[in-house]
């Protein structure tokens, strides 16, 4: 239980408010199904039925997972999970 | 050398080698320093071709007024060439930009019309929209969907990446409107097998994602992910530090979103080394430092600079 994981203001009503909360699990897709045991709703917003969804971004330790494994990037004990809103720039 | 008007002295940058900051002989770094086109940017190289495009398709003629979102540098670019082929621009940005963007854009004639700070630049492009949509004289460019943005990069900066390190292994760039990484990247992993294309983006206060929703989120309609090699998240307080160390270390005086590249290349230059692999890393230096002294970006601690920093669109 000691993956700590960055929530977005957004999505803060699924974790009372919370800026971090932690979770557990040998893959990303296990992480959020066990947040979604004590956040309910939470894993919706990031995920549907075709994976991670098109407007949200997770980076692992700064890495975008997308680049690593998507839902099955492997986690483990230490790291960092960011979840943030896709948005533009330039 | 010698051009017969300003903007044919777009591009041909020079890519100049960190030897300080390169980890060793072996693993090198290397800065295309695109503050050199005439308005100080990168962004002068898509500006002058999504205009020449729209010239060609008989969009634009002298009288007609461009409107573009955007944070700052492609508005500054515009305006510059819309002042010299007799265009009017309209220009949304973002509140929270830094105050030197805005007087530059005045300066060569733009109008902006502000879109607020909460949800950065999706709200400009928003608010673009919205405009393009009730003045339907006015030619928006839009950056973001415009295939000359991204080919002003396949044609120009990635050649002469190319030209200058043949040995390249890695290209390095920010991630906004995702032209400069599509158009270079594009171009690089046509004529280098293997080599890594590697987006730095932003990392900015809580502010910027103030969506509503997270089905507002914004991915430009250039980004295609199968270009990337990979793509990194960077802090402020790293995007900082290392616009810092770019300027005590090696001299060069650069925007913050430099730094947020740099770190990205650090990041990669280590991996080699502890992979025991050689490594020759470019990377973009987008603009320079002038149009962000007033967000304190350079002066005190890096806490101090960090949180004055804090909400500010700083790429």
């Amino acid at each position: 239980m000691a993956i700590e994981v960055r929530i977005p203001t957004i999505l803060r009503n699924y974790t009372d408010g919370a800026k971090a909360v932690e979770g557990g699990g040998a893959t990303l897709d296990q992480l959020f199904a066990d947040l979604e045991s004590r956040h309910p709703g939470l894993r919706g917003r990031l995920v549907d039925e075709k994976g991670l969804r098109r407007f949200v971004n997770v980076y692992l330790n700064d890495e975008d997972v997308r680049f690593l494994g998507g839902l099955e990037t492997k986690v483990s004990d230490g790291d960092t999970v960011t979840v943030l809103p896709a948005v533009a720039g330039g | 050398m010698r051009f017969d008007s300003l903007l044919d002295s777009l591009g041909r940058t020079p890519l100049v080698g960190l030897p300080r900051l390169s980890p060793s002989p072996e693993v090198r770094l290397w800065a295309k320093l695109e503050d050199r086109n005439p308005t100080g940017s990168v962004k002068d190289r898509p500006a002058f071709w999504m205009i020449a495009k729209a010239e060609k398709e008989g969009l634009l003629a002298p009288g007609r007024t461009i409107l573009e979102p955007t944070s700052g540098n492609t508005g500054i670019s515009l305006a510059m060439v819309a002042r010299l082929r007799g265009y009017a621009i309209v220009c949304v940005m973002p509140e929270n930009t830094s105050a030197e963007r805005r007087q530059l854009l005045e300066m060569w004639g733009a109008r902006i019309i502000y879109s607020p700070a909460a949800g950065g630049s999706n709200e400009a492009v928003r608010v673009a929209k919205r405009l393009a949509e009730e003045n339907p004289d006015w030619v928006m460019l839009y950056q973001y969907g415009n295939e000359a943005n991204a080919r002003a990069h396949y044609e120009t900066t990635g050649p002469e990446v190319l030209e200058d390190l043949p040995s390249i292994t890695h290209f390095v760039a920010g991630l906004g409107t995702t032209g400069t990484l599509m158009g270079v990247g594009r171009y690089l992993r046509e004529q280098v097998p293997g080599v890594a294309v590697v987006a730095a983006e932003p990392r900015y206060g809580e502010l910027v994602y103030g969506l509503r929703n997270i089905d507002e989120g914004f991915v430009p309609e250039l980004y295609d992910e199968s270009v990337l090699t990979t793509r990194y998240s960077v802090t402020s307080a790293d995007a900082l530090r290392r616009t810092r160390e770019l300027l005590t270390q090696e001299g060069i005086f650069a925007g913050i979103s430099t730094g947020c590249a740099l770190h990205a290349a650090l990041g990669m230059a280590n991996k080699a080394v502890k992979a025991g692999e050689r490594a020759d890393i470019a990377f973009i230096v987008a603009d320079g430092g002038w149009k962000y002294l007033s967000t304190g970006a350079y002066g005190g601690t890096l806490e101090e600079a960090e949180e004055r920093l804090e909400g500010q669109l700083w790429a």
